[in-house]
C-alpha cells in the first residue's frame, strides 16, 4: 500500500490531486463521470459578493496546446453557493474549496465572512489572480504591497487555512510569495494563467471580447514548473502547483519542484476523467520507484 | 446520463471535397439521443488541435450500436477528422445539450444551412412521429453542397435554394416564396450560421411564429464545467452546452 495523504498548513489531504478553480464547476458537473469522493479535494468556480454575468462571448480561444479564455467570474454570488450550491455538494468525502474574489478589498472582505461562518469549509483559495475582470482580481496580485494588504485582510477575517492563488504575470512571483507569506498566508497555489491574446487573421480582429484573455494548458507548463520550484525556494508555506498538468507525470514534476499538491485544470474540458487517471498513475509511478510516501516527494528534484 | 465512450469508425462516407459523415460503432447500446443532442470528439493528434470538437448527432441506431455526424471541413480539427481510418479509436463525450422541443400535430418550417442541417433529419423523424407536418428549407451556395435531399424527403416536403440559384430558388433562405405563406406554419426550427439564424429569428419574431434555434458557440468542455460558450438571455448569460444548444428566439437578446 503506498500513503497518498499530504499536508497542507492543518489540512490532510487524503491524496495530492485536486480540481483547478473555474474547471471543474462545483463538483457536480463531473458526478457522471467518476467518483468525487476520489478526490484530494475541489477548488470550486470562482465566487463574488455579488451575481456576475462574466464578459461578452466569445471567451475561449483554443492555442497551440492550450486555450485562452475570457470568461470574467461568471457565477451566482456568494449567498447562492452557500445557501443552494453547497448543501448539495457538501456530503462528498473530499475537501471542498471556494475561491474568493473582488474587485475591491471590501467585498473580499464581506465574502471571506461570509465563507468563515460554514462550518464544513476547512479552507479558502483567495483570489488574486484573475486577468479577466476590470477591476480587482488580478491588479492586487501582480503588486507587492496590494497583494500584502488584501492578504492582511483577509487573514484578520478569516480564520482557517488560507491559500492565496498568484499570478504568474509578474516580474518576480518570488517577491510575491513572500509578500502574502509575511501578511500571514498559510500556502500558495501557482499558478493562474498567463495573460495572452489571440487574433483572426482573416476578419483582423480579436478572438476574445476582451481582447486579452488567460492562456491555460500545456503550453505554460514549464514556466508554471520554474515558478513552483522558484517559490519553493523563498517561502516555508506549502505550495499548491498548478499549470497545464495533464498526466501523472506532470503531477509528480510538479511535487518534485516543491509542490505539497496540485490542480488539474485545463485537461478536465478534455478528459472529465483525468483527475482519477492522475492519481492512479501517481499510485504506479510510487510502486514502481519504491516511493511509500507521497510527501518523500515534495521538493525533492535532485539538483 | 453523461457517458465517455471509446468507439471505433465504422464508416466514412463522403458527400463531397468538404463534407462527410462519420458513423461510430460503439460496444454497447448508445444512450438515448434526441435530436439537437451533440457529442464533444476528441480529436488531440497535434499540438494545435488540443480541445474536443462539438457535433451535433445525426443519426443514432440502437440496434447496431452505432451513432452518426455529418461534418463540414472548416478547420484543422475536422479536417482531422476527415483522415480518420476505418476501424480507428474515436473517444466522444454524450449525449449532451438539450434538445428540440417535440411539438404535436402542428405545421413546422425547418431550415437548415451549411452544417447546421446536422441535426435536422432526427428532428423530422421525431416531429413526423408526433403527428406533425414537416417542410424543410435547405440553403446552401451551391447545388454541390446540398445534401442528403433524399433523406430530408422522408419526412416531409424539401424546398431548397442555392445563392447561384443552381438548385432550387435563387438566394438565401429568407428569400425563398415560402416565407410568403409563413402565416401557415405554427412553428419554425433552424440550425446554420449565426447570420442565417439570426435573420429567420427575426422574421419569426415579426410573424410571432414560435422559433428554436440551435447555436454553434465555440466551447472547451461541453458539459458546463468552462463557462465558455454562453449566450445572452433576458435572463443572463446561458452556456450553449448545458442550457442550450437550443434556444427559444424569444429568450434570447437577439
Amino acid at each position: 500500500m503506498v500513503d497518498l495523504k499530504v499536508k497542507v498548513d492543518k489540512l490532510e489531504f487524503k491524496n495530492p490531486v485536486t480540481a483547478a478553480s473555474g474547471t471543474f464547476g462545483f463538483g457536480e458537473e463531473f458526478a457522471d463521470f467518476m467518483d468525487l469522493n476520489d478526490l484530494g479535494g475541489i477548488f470550486v468556480k470562482g465566487l463574488t459578493l455579488h451575481n456576475r454575468e462574466g464578459n461578452d462571448y466569445p471567451r475561449m480561444a483554443e492555442t497551440p496546446a492550450g486555450m485562452l479564455n475570457a470568461v470574467g467570474l461568471q457565477n451566482k454570488g456568494v449567498d447562492y453557493f452557500i445557501n443552494t450550491i453547497y448543501p448539495r455538494i457538501k456530503h462528498w468525502d473530499t475537501e471542498i474549496f471556494p475561491n474568493v474574489n473582488g474587485s475591491i478589498i471590501e467585498d473580499y472582505i464581506e465574502v471571506t465572512e461570509k465563507l468563515n461562518e460554514v462550518e464544513s469549509i476547512n479552507a479558502i483559495e483567495l483570489n488574486i489572480s484573475c486577468p479577466n475582470v476590470k477591476e480587482g482580481g488580478m491588479a492586487f496580485g501582480v503588486n507587492c504591497a496590494s497583494a500584502i494588504t488584501v492578504t492582511e485582510a483577509i487573514r484578520k477575517a478569516y480564520d482557517k487555512t488560507l491559500i492565496v492563488k498568484l499570478s504568474p504575470n509578474v516580474t518576480d512571483i518570488t517577491e510575491i510569495a513572500k509578500g502574502v507569506e509575511g501578511a500571514g498566508a498559510d500556502a500558495v497555489s501557482l499558478v493562474n494563467t498567463f495573460l495572452g491574446m489571440a487574433i483572426d487573421a482573416k476578419t483582423r480582429k480579436p478572438i476574445l471580447s476582451t481582447i486579452t484573455g488567460g492562456l491555460s494548458g500545456p503550453a505554460i507548463k514549464p514556466i508554471a514548473l520554474r515558478m513552483v520550484w522558484q517559490v519553493y525556494n523563498a517561502v516555508k508555506i506549502p505550495i499548491i502547483g498548478m499549470g497545464g498538468i495533464m498526466n501523472a507525470t506532470d503531477a509528480i514534476e510538479f511535487m518534485l519542484a516543491g509542490s505539497s499538491a496540485i490542480q488539474i485544470g485545463t485537461a478536465n474540458f478534455i478528459d472529465p476523467q483525468v483527475c482519477i487517471k492522475v492519481i492512479d498513475g501517481i499510485k504506479e509511478y510510487m510502486l514502481e520507484h519504491r516511493v511509500e510516501k507521497i510527501s518523500d516527494l515534495i521538493g525533492a528534484m535532485e539538483v | 446520463m453523461k457517458k465517455i465512450q471509446d468507439c471505433k469508425l465504422k464508416n466514412m462516407r463522403y458527400l463531397n471535397d468538404d463534407t462527410y459523415i462519420i458513423e461510430l460503432s460503439m460496444p454497447v447500446m448508445p444512450e438515448k439521443i434526441e435530436s439537437g443532442n451533440f457529442a464533444e470528439i476528441r480529436v488531440d493528434k497535434t499540438a494545435d488541435v488540443f480541445l474536443r470538437r462539438p457535433f451535433s448527432v445525426y443519426d443514432v441506431n440502437y440496434k447496431d450500436n452505432t451513432i452518426s455526424f455529418f461534418i463540414k471541413t472548416i478547420g484543422k480539427g475536422t479536417q482531422l477528422l476527415s483522415q480518420l481510418q476505418e476501424g480507428e479509436n474515436v473517444n466522444i463525450i454524450y449525449p449532451l445539450g438539450n434538445s428540440f422541443s417535440k411539438i404535436e400535430n402542428t405545421k413546422t418550417l425547418v431550415i437548415g444551412g451549411g452544417s447546421g442541417i446536422a441535426p435536422l433529419i432526427l428532428l423530422g423523424k421525431e416531429l413526423k412521429e408526433k403527428g406533425s407536418k414537416v417542410v424543410y428549407l435547405l440553403g446552401a451556395r451551391t447545388e454541390n453542397d446540398i445534401h442528403l435531399v433524399e433523406e430530408f424527403e422522408t419526412y416531409g416536403e424539401v424546398l431548397i435554394t442555392t445563392e447561384d440559384g443552381s438548385l432550387g430558388e435563387k438566394g438565401r433562405v429568407t428569400d425563398h416564396s415560402i416565407w410568403n405563406k409563413i402565416s401557415s406554419f405554427d412553428k419554425i426550427y433552424t440550425c446554420g450560421p449565426d447570420p442565417m439564424m439570426h435573420a429567420i429569428g427575426k422574421i419569426a419574431k415579426e410573424h410571432n411564429i414560435e422559433c428554436e434555434v440551435s447555436l454553434e458557440n465555440t466551447m472547451a468542455c461541453g458539459f458546463g464545467a468552462c463557462l465558455c460558450c454562453v449566450t445572452a438571455t433576458h435572463n443572463g448569460n446561458k452556456c450553449a452546452c448545458t442550457e442550450g444548444p437550443v434556444f427559444n428566439v424569444k429568450d434570447l437578446k437577439w
